[in-house]
């Protein structure tokens, strides 16, 4: 057992684990925070994806040890940016979610998606939410709502 | 609670035995206030200080009961989905036997019942103005949660009239709705879930949340049909975190095997517990079952005569021309993303139960899957459950062997435990979808006339699955689904079905047999079409009696695909159509070939015949995902044992559709039936037929075993 800062959606948690479990039972049984999903356990299906300064990670295969406490993990719950915002309502304008149990690792993974290609294609999007499953079969909305959510921040932006 | 009687009329709705307590409840010769504070029209509206409560008893596994049964009540009662608060229910005795969901039911049974349980409260309330006011209830009228008298300019708010509405009689026909002064019904509105399911908030079954909560993850059996013989614990018990190690019974129909529960602090202990574990396992001779075998057993029986399901006229009779084929499906499990998990709480007698169920109305009391409380001795009224958001169903959640194992994983702990399922264990311990495999024979005269079909199903059996002393002398309607009442007519037919024996769980997936025996059957069709040198859409609407409500679906596809304008080189087209309990549709599909030879599914044209449809956009959806599952369960690999075990494991073994392979798929709903027909499963089983007919359209070759032997892009 260690003890370990993370930083999780702006806010510094000290917590009692073993440095080997995954973030992802980190997060959700510890923290507390159940917006993230346990899928496959294997980083086979991206619902667990959280963002690391900014990058998307599959946290079921990070061991919360790795990270420090500099590190700024976000969460589904944390998803407070202008363009998060934009992107949750692409989602809802969309209505994209059925289960929704995939959606908050969808949008995590779609969020850096766009800051990482503001202005993607159908394929560059094809490309990067392949990892991520949805078994409702929701695919053709994300591809639609990622394409509104990106539309909507450029031109926001621009006003 | 000075609840003295209750006063209440049950609605029958539906085959399945769906009932309602459309009631309320009051103080028989006492009209002082009900102490609950709370004023119950019906025990699906609540009105307290609060505001309005709808309950929906349909658990919502992404089907969108949850606006659905919010939106019927809705809208006779006059109140916007923005005025109300929506809860799921967990089998409480006063919400009766409806409370499941699957089959595509919710819509189809529940419509005009759950019209009248709004429209009754709202005749109610109205009735409990007037009387305040001293007018006539026929010079009132309801409009976004208040009743009003416009002549005086007067109004009250339905948290005004609650009470006084309570002691009224419950009108046992009231007036519903026309059609055309719907506010909501029939309109694409925003489904009230999807706010929470993009933030993170809306709280599944494993997202349970209870205050001492510890956590387990269960050894079982690698071999199916194996059990526990004997385990040693010494190595897990000293791994950190770790608190017990039990042995926990799961059972599932007939079938019951014995594991071994690691309890520990954390879900990450009890998996490193887990592994220290040493077990030895009785398999029974299961550990030398393999798959292949049991395919050929089943090409095998398919000499059996087999029982009757339907038989018309004779086959018997000889043909000018004979075609026979023979086809193939394979086991697929259902992959739910939430993998199975239950948190159950057992205080004394007491148990309370956290879960993502599709039969909350089986796990308290007797319902549709059965009787928790009776199979487990019991009493329902020592059970209390709470049922979250389903994480994706598929038909695996109807059956509760995980609620059940939870269950005596938690007789053993004094405190609440957590019981998560790896999707290893998801994927590798069933129940699974059978296999079908279907022998196919149909005749033509020589001007190219059909004069006869038959279609024999050989297969394990879901009914020889879920009980013990199934008369295996019966044909299991279940497992010949929807052959023998296609609306074709053929001069001369008979469905026949050979039970195989099994030893594996079986469960349905949606749109259950259907999902097989469509592929097979319309397939065939297309075959006989081929040969009686007709186009397959002119063949089937040939088949056709007059008014068919098949007939109207073909004509709308025939429409929405162009199908009369050839498509351009190098891309072809098939299609299929399928009606079954759950519902129709037909669809058409759109594929062409790349440059290295592998098969691209390019569009997927579906007509869903409804009746009625109350959110267009939500059909869409339900069907847009009924065709990605149809396609990853025609071209991904299904489930196999090997030496007793599933082979498969992970997504990487047992695929599912991703993005880049879903297609693009147009959507046409029809209402013009008088029959209201199932959203969430008639999407899927015309896919694989259609997907296989088009690749025949295009490159001449047959496929007749699923997961199709080709290679797609």
């Amino acid at each position: 057992m260690k003890t370990i800062e993370l930083s999780i959606n702006q806010k510094t948690h000290r917590i009692e684990v073993d440095p080997e479990m995954p973030l992802l039972w980190a997060i959700r049984d510890i923290v507390g925070l159940k917006g993230t999903k346990f899928g496959c356990g294997q980083g086979l299906c991206g619902a667990c994806t959280v963002q690391l300064d900014g990058q998307p990670i599959r946290s079921c295969q990070t061991p919360v040890g790795s990270i420090t406490a500099k590190q700024k993990i976000t969460t589904i719950e944390g998803a407070s940016t202008r363009l998060e915002k934009i992107i949750q309502a692409a989602w809802i304008e969309h209505q994209v979610p059925q289960c929704g149990y995939c959606q908050s690792g969808q949008i995590m993974t779609a969020t850096a998606l766009l800051k990482s290609n503001p202005k993607p294609s159908e394929t560059d999007i094809e490309n990067y939410m392949s990892g991520n499953i949805c078994r409702c079969g929701t695919y053709s909305r994300i591809k639609s709502a990622i394409q509104t959510a990106a539309k909507n921040a450029s031109t926001k932006s621009k006003s | 609670m000075s609840l003295e009687s209750r006063r209440s009329f049950i609605k029958k709705a539906g085959a399945t035995g769906l009932t309602f307590w459309l009631g309320l409840s009051y103080v028989k010769g006492n009209n002082a206030a009900i102490s609950t504070g709370a004023k119950s029209l019906t025990p699906f509206i609540k009105i307290d200080a609060t505001g309005i409560t709808i309950f929906n008893p349909n658990p919502e596994m992404g089907q969108g009961s949850y606006q659905a049964v919010a939106s019927m009540i809705a809208e006779e009662l006059e109140v916007s989905l923005a005025q109300i608060k929506i809860k799921n229910t967990g089998g409480e005795k006063e919400f009766g036997a409806g409370q499941w969901a699957g089959g595509s039911s919710t819509v189809r049974e529940g419509y005009l019942t759950y019209r009248k349980i709004g429209a009754a409260a709202k005749e109610m309330l109205i009735k409990a103005a007037s009387q305040k006011w001293g007018v006539s209830p026929e010079s009132c009228t309801a409009n976004e949660g208040k009743v009003l008298h416009a002549s005086t300019n007067r109004s009250l708010s339905y948290e005004d009239l609650a009470e006084a509405a309570s002691l009224l009689e419950v009108p046992k026909e009231p007036k519903l709705k026309d059609p055309k002064d719907f506010k909501m019904l029939g309109k694409s509105v925003n489904r009230p879930d999807i706010p929470l399911k993009v933030t993170g908030q809306a709280e599944f079954g494993i997202d349970a949340d209870v205050p001492g909560m510890v956590y387990s993850s269960v050894e079982r059996c690698p071999v199916i049909g194996g059990t526990l013989k004997s385990f040693d614990s010494t190595a897990a018990m000293k791994v950190p975190g770790v608190l017990k190690v039990v042995s926990a019974e799961r059972w599932i129909g007939k079938y019951n095997s014995t594991g071994v529960a690691v309890i520990a602090t954390t879900y990450w202990a009890a998996v490193q517990g887990r592994k220290a574990l040493k077990i030895d396992w009785d398999t029974k001779g299961f550990e030398t079952f393999n798959s292949t075998d049991y395919e050929a057993k089943l090409r095998l029986l398919s000499n059996e005569e087999g029982l009757i399901d339907k038989q018309k006229g004779s086959v018997d009779l000889p043909a000018d021309q004979v075609v026979e084929s023979f086809y193939e499906t394979p086991m697929v499990a259902h992959s739910p993303l939430e993998p199975m998990n239950c948190t159950v709480h057992v205080k004394g007698k007491k148990i309370e139960i956290w879960t993502s169920t599709q039969v909350p109305v089986s796990v308290t009391g007797p319902g549709l899957m059965g009787d928790l409380p009776s199979l487990m001795g019991i009493n329902p009224a020592d059970i209390t459950l709470h049922a979250g958001f389903i994480g994706g169903g598929f038909g695996r959640r109807l059956y509760f062997d995980y609620i059940v194992e939870a269950i005596n994983v938690a007789k053993q702990m004094d405190k609440p435990v957590k019981v998560v399922w790896s999707r290893e264990d998801t994927t590798k311990q069933g129940p699974f979808r059978p296999m079908t495999f279907s022998k196919m024979k149909g005749g033509l005269s020589a001007e190219n006339a059909l004069v006869s079909f038959q279609h024999k199903v050989i297969s394990p059996g879901f009914m020889d699955s879920a009980m013990p002393n199934w008369d295996k002398t019966k044909v299991d309607s279940m497992m010949t689904e929807g052959i023998s009442s296609q609306e074709y007519v053929f001069p001369n037919m008979k469905n026949t079905f050979v039970l195989a024996d099994y030893h594996v769980p079986m469960a349905a997936w949606r749109s259950v047999t259907s999902s097989t025996l469509a592929f097979a059957h319309e397939c065939f069709i297309d075959e006989l079409a081929h040969k009686a040198k007709k186009d397959p859409l002119d063949f089937r609407i040939g088949l056709q009696p007059a008014n068919s409500d098949t007939l109207r679906v073909l004509k709308k596809l025939r429409e929405i695909t162009n199908w009369d304008k050839p498509l351009p080189a190098g891309k072809a087209r098939g299609m299929a159509q399928w009606d079954f309990f759950a519902g129709l549709s037909a669809q058409a599909v759109e594929v062409s070939l790349t440059k290295n030879g592998a098969v691209s599914v390019d569009k997927v044209f579906v007509v869903i015949d409804l009746g009625t449809v109350l959110n267009p956009d939500n059909v869409k959806a339900q069907v847009e995902g009924a065709v990605i599952m149809a396609l990853g369960a025609a071209t991904q690999p299904g489930i196999t044992l090997k030496n007793g075990i599933v082979e498969q494991a992970n997504f990487d073994t047992s695929p599912v559709t991703r993005m880049n392979q879903a297609p693009e798929v147009i959507v046409a709903i029809i209402t013009e039936g008088a029959k209201i027909k199932g959203v969430g499963e008639p999407g899927l089983p015309p896919f694989a037929p259609a997907l296989g007919n088009a690749i025949f359209a295009l490159t001449k070759k047959r496929l007749r075993k699923m997961p199709f032997e080709i290679e797609f892009v």
